[in-house]
């Protein structure tokens, strides 16, 4: 297992590499650069800015030194937010974006695998499809669609929860983490189905079954660690979609998280911020998906073994 | 196996709830703000930076005013100038020199005190190209300060700002500016306290940590309290302001609200007192329901789209008049904006410093034709491809749109709609990669001058390609060199037909601001710079009964 | 007549047996051929899809507009029908093309190994890494002049059209690679591919002609499992109005301008979102039964 980690690891710096490398010419080829203004810029200002972030070196002397910073843990300083570093707005955005994150990843949890083992323990009856139609909405309800409708109904015409922001009024995050969390659930419930029916036609189940064990006992204590296997492993690139892809409910929301920050970043053709944001998410996307991997092959005796061989 | 499940799922929303922290609302930011005397603004977007000569944004410009004040403030009706920082002021009978008598009880909001020196130290920091101001051109107008911002002149005691005494500042202008007092109430001429830009970094650097929470020294009505990224800015009563006593707010938010949507969501359910904006749809809504809480005036602002008179088939004036005349703004007006814009058949804003342009720019299908015949496209045969650019936004977007099936209707010519978004767009339109192109232009000063401007052959926003010498000439010397008012609004209404003759630019409409404000607000005067003063207003609860209706009602 | 025992034909019966999947298979059909015949309805109704009239903005149901008009007075219905053909063809041609590229690469890791295989496979962790949304803002700004792509395309009405397909190509390959890269891996160990060898077959003749058949019922699947969330893509770009752009309509552009107008219009948004509901979920239960039908291990 740890030289499997570690192998992993490894991997990671080229694959880090590429990302910075692609992401730093991707950012350096869009039009628009991040000083152009409404009003007309006079050329000694525009001069006197590029000069100050470096951008009149050229490219490849750029790339060098961000290179050089990025592995001093470095991201450089934000071109929009005159005097902010990018790992003070990293450092002022995660925190909100990994609760959310982490909250809409319960729900999901809660709600995706009650309905997934529901529909799995009696398959193409009404049990069945109801829950997993609800998933099939929930998959296909753009959150910026779900988000609205939560927010009119139980925000504005049933006055019970706050309309937007994050920790400033009590009950301002259960919007936000369901809307984040609806489509996750919906994934969940169809990967927990899938596992569950898989693992209730085996054989252990059925020998369990015919020592007459009682069936709750069956699903908790021997089908649930088999079934769950595909959750698991979608735990690892769920979380950092959620990390990642949070960005239209914390608009929707108003909510300060690291996702406004990235897609204004964008927008604003603030080059340090998203590639800082871009390697950040990279990073913790690499690390989500080896800790979920490690999960899975630890719940799976399977892999386990395999994994010995492996790497 | 199914009741074990069921029960499971109440049990586990209630945690959910729990962990979340509790369901259930009392009282609103908005009830709890009047009782407490805090505002919750809606702000836009999170400012770039809070340095006066920095800074460029409108948001960025309402944060400021709280907490900086100029020479000059204006009144929040009429916006003439009214003491500020200097309590009283004598102009030459020449108009070129201006003398400021600055208040002796002006303090920062350190304790220390604040005198002339501060104004001429800030003004040659404005001006030291290494700061990047973008704003430096409102300084031109003194004498000698362009030709010190472009290196044509190395010493800043040559140009026209002296402090005669602790208390009293004399200002020198190039030629006679009418409008000059009203540039010092705008960011860009503000003062700022040296000791604490010093302590951050040098004087002409970037991105000092100097306005920074905890850090920045003002001169305002309001102290800097707290700045949380992306979540909000708030700032509390200033105790050292020289006028203190008027100030009634104890705090104001200020909140980044990019989406307009939501930002109207958090109006209706009592999280803010204002709007920055209220979306199109909306309006009407608004307006059957809860008038009394849309406010709609005029702004100084001109909707108009540029043709890019370098592209061959746009190069004929006759074709841009066609295009122009082929447009029913009045239809656009009431059907697509429909919060009561005024149809705009010149650039410049009527009734701006009593100025009113003469156009003879009408809605003229027949005319319309007949010019398009005459360029050589009757019936819009073999008009070449032609597109509309503009940046990604809804409103853009519709007017756009209409105005596409508007020249098919009359003129029977397809246009292809092109939007990009803001930085692309800013950098087509910046090289002249365009063909027609959405533009918009807001005063920074209530002067006609401030929108002719910027048609000048060299002139930094022009990009158009057109270029009139005798355009040039009124505006650079006749205009400047008038005696009267009169005569001066005369030859800008000469330049201007001139410059709707050969139509450069497209006038559509007139802006309005549009904001949804609670009837708690008072003390609140509209004006056409859309410019409040957080010194003046008060908050005051509605009747009781009447609150309890505007937190429920739905639309 | 037919081998009632070759693969093919089993597939079929057992897909047949499927009934949700039958049906999800008719619903598309059916849909593909209504936005195939938009034009003719376009004549029929004497209106066009993209025609404005700022005197009749929100109109309800009539028989010159069966479903009313939207906030610029254009025929909902019309959209739809033309949204449809835009949507359909984008999640279809976006998927085929992530689908193929994904498998030139899984192929090519799988059978050749070493060295091209680790590097082909960091890439596709590197794909894996990058996070989507916020690159696509980047992308979706970059002059397609630039890297060379002919003027004709680049000016059309359709670029926003190439662009999602670029994007969704250039991001969306990374599942069926590593899937393809897996298969392969156990495929080229089989006698009849080490026979092929032993004949002096060629490397491409061995991967295209003896491994790729095996393959495609799985990456049939993952295509068809990816239309729907393609077309989902689409609605979440245009939210950020980076996706098909107007005068053009897909259901995403569609479902975003009713966004704004969910209390005082609902229908207009509940149209399109319904049709990218139904679309979806057809796709997905048709990729359940293909699924089902092509798996190995499945009793007759």
């Amino acid at each position: 297992m740890l030289r499997f980690a570690i192998g992993r690891l490894l991997q990671a710096i080229p694959v880090l590499l590429i990302v910075i490398s692609v992401t730093f010419l991707l950012v350096h080829s869009a039009p628009g650069g991040p000083f152009s203004a409404d009003k007309a810029v006079p050329p000694e200002v525009i001069k006197a800015l590029e000069a100050q972030y470096n951008l009149d070196q050229p490219l490849w002397q750029q790339y060098l030194s961000y290179l050089g910073d990025v592995i001093q843990g470095d991201f450089g300083p934000s071109f929009k937010y005159s005097g902010r570093t990018v790992n003070e707005l990293i450092a002022a955005g995660l925190p909100i974006t990994a609760e959310l994150g982490l909250y809409a990843l319960l729900i999901a949890l809660i709600i995706g695998i009650t309905a997934g083992v529901m529909a799995a323990i009696r398959p193409n009856t009404l049990q069945d499809y109801i829950p997993m139609s609800g998933a099939m909405l929930g998959i296909c309800m753009p959150s910026f669609l779900l988000g609205p409708l939560l927010v009119l109904v139980f925000g504005i015409y049933l006055d019970w929860l706050p309309v937007s922001g994050w920790g400033d009024i009590p009950g301002d995050k259960i919007l936000p983490s369901i809307t984040l969390g609806a489509a996750y659930a919906a994934y969940i419930a169809r990967l927990s189905r899938g596992g569950m029916l898989e693992v209730l036609s085996q054989d252990y189940i059925r020998t369990a079954r015919a020592k007459g064990l009682s069936e709750p006992l069956i699903i908790v204590k021997h089908a649930l660690r088999g079934g769950l296997i595909p959750v698991v492993a979608f735990l690892g690139p769920a979380f950092a979609g959620l990390l990642g892809g949070s960005f239209v409910v914390e608009t929707i929301f108003q909510i300060p998280g690291l996702g406004r920050f990235y897609v204004q970043a964008a927008f604003n053709r603030d080059y340090t911020m998203i590639l800082g944001m871009t390697v950040f998410f990279a990073t913790l996307i690499i690390l989500f998906n080896l800790l979920s991997d490690m999960l899975a092959i630890w719940l799976n005796p399977k892999l386990r073994q395999q994994s010995r061989g492996d790497s | 196996m199914q009741k074990l499940i069921s029960s499971l799922l109440p049990v586990c929303t209630v945690a959910i709830c729990l962990i979340l922290s509790g369901c259930g609302m009392g009282e609103s930011r908005v009830e709890s703000g009047n009782r407490e005397g805090i505002l919750h603004w809606g702000n836009a977007t999170e400012p770039q930076s809070l340095d006066p000569h920095i800074a460029t944004g409108v948001p960025e410009h309402k944060i400021i005013t709280a907490l900086m004040e100029g020479l000059v403030l204006k009144d929040s009706t009429t916006l003439e100038p009214i003491p500020g920082v200097a309590e009283s002021w004598h102009i030459s009978d020449d108009g070129l020199i201006y003398t400021f008598y600055l208040r002796k009880n002006a303090r920062w909001s350190n304790g220390d005190p604040h005198n002339a020196h501060d104004y001429v130290w800030s003004w040659w920091r404005a001006l030291q190209p290494a700061l990047g101001n973008l704003y430096a051109y409102m300084y031109f107008p003194i004498y000698n300060a362009q030709a010190y911002y472009e290196g044509d002149l190395q010493d800043f005691t040559d140009v026209g700002v002296k402090a005669l005494d602790d208390h009293t500042l004399q200002i020198q202008l190039e030629n006679p500016t009418p409008y000059f007092l009203q540039l010092l109430d705008h960011y860009s001429l503000f003062p700022v306290h040296r000791p604490t830009v010093e302590k951050f970094g040098t004087a002409d650097e970037r991105g000092t940590r100097w306005t920074f929470e905890g850090n920045l020294v003002g001169n305002g009505a309001f102290t800097l309290n707290e700045w949380k990224i992306n979540r909000y800015i708030s700032v509390n009563k200033n105790p050292h302001y020289w006028d203190a006593e008027r100030v009634k707010l104890n705090q104001v938010y200020f909140y980044p609200t990019e989406n307009l949507t939501t930002e109207e969501r958090m109006f209706r359910a009592g999280q803010l007192h204002y709007t920055y904006e209220v979306p199109v749809d909306k309006i009407a809504v608004y307006r059957q329901k809860k008038s009394q809480e849309l406010q709609i005036s005029p702004y100084l602002g001109s909707y108009f789209y540029r043709f890019n008179t370098r592209v061959e088939h746009l190069s004929d004036k006759r074709v841009r008049r066609a295009l122009a005349m082929a447009v029913d703004r009045q239809k656009i007006a009431d059907q697509v904006l429909k919060a009561g814009q005024v149809p705009a058949y010149a650039i410049t804003p009527p009734n701006t410093m009593g100025y009113y342009p003469q156009s003879n720019l009408t809605f003229d299908p027949d005319q319309a034709r007949a010019l398009m015949a005459e360029a050589g496209y009757p019936n819009g045969q073999g008009f070449p491809k032609t597109e509309i650019l503009y940046n990604t936004q809804e409103e853009h977007r519709k007017v756009a749109v209409a105005i596409q099936q508007m020249w098919k209707d009359v003129l029977n010519i397809d246009v292809v709609l092109l939007n990009q978004e803001w930085k692309v767009y800013l950098d087509s339109v910046a090289n002249g990669d365009y063909a027609i192109a959405r533009a918009a232009w807001i005063g920074d000063y209530v002067d006609p001058n401030n929108f002719l401007d910027m048609w000048l052959c060299d002139g930094g926003n022009n990009r158009t390609g057109w270029c009139n010498p005798d355009f040039d000439q009124m505006i650079l010397e006749q205009a400047p060199k008038a005696k009267t008012h009169a005569e001066r609004l005369k030859i800008f209404t000469q330049a201007e037909t001139l410059l709707l003759e050969d139509m450069p630019a497209l006038p559509l409409y007139i802006y309005v601001s549009k904001h949804l404000v609670s009837p708690s607000i008072k003390n609140f005067p509209q004006n056409i710079l859309n410019q409040p003063s957080f010194k003046d207003i008060y908050l005051q609860a509605p009747d009781t009964a009447m609150s309890d209706i505007t937190g429920k009602e739905t639309n | 007549m037919i081998n009632q025992n070759s693969p093919l034909f089993l597939a079929m019966r057992r897909f047949r047996r499927h009934r949700l999947a039958i049906f999800s298979c008719c619903v598309l059909l059916s849909m593909i051929v209504l936005v195939i015949s938009a034009p003719l309805f376009e004549i029929w109704l004497g209106v066009s899809a993209n025609q404005v009239d700022l005197y009749s903005r929100m109109v309800g149901s009539s028989l010159q507009h069966p479903l009313g008009t939207d906030e610029l007075g254009r025929d909902v219905f019309l959209r739809l029908l033309y949204g449809g053909r835009i949507s359909l063809f984008t999640g279809l041609t976006a998927a085929c093309f992530a689908a193929s590229i994904g498998t030139v690469i899984g192929l090519s890791a799988g059978y050749f190994g070493g060295r091209l295989d680790a590097l082909l496979m960091r890439l596709t962790d590197s794909v894996i890494a990058l996070p989507l949304l916020p690159l696509l803002i980047v992308l979706a700004a970059i002059d397609l002049n630039k890297i060379g792509l002919p003027e004709a395309i680049v000016q059309s009405e359709d670029v926003s059209f190439y662009r999602i397909v670029l994007i969704v190509a250039l991001t969306g390959w990374t599942t069926v690679a590593r899937l393809v890269r897996g298969a392969t891996l156990s495929l080229k160990e089989r006698e009849f591919v080490m026979a092929a060898r032993g004949i002096g077959a060629s490397d491409r003749h061995i991967m295209f002609r003896h491994i790729l058949p095996n393959l495609l019922s799985p990456i049939i699947v993952a295509v068809t499992l990816s239309v729907g969330s393609v077309i989902l893509l689409e609605s979440v770009l245009s939210f950020l109005g980076l996706g098909i752009q107007p005068p053009m309509a897909s259901w995403g552009n569609m479902l975003t301008n009713a966004q704004q107008l969910i209390w005082e219009a609902p229908l207009l948004a509940v149209y399109p979102g319904l049709l990218i509901f139904i679309t979806v979920i057809s796709f997905n239960f048709l990729g359940d039964g293909l699924q089902d039908a092509f798996d190995p291990k499945a009793e007759y």
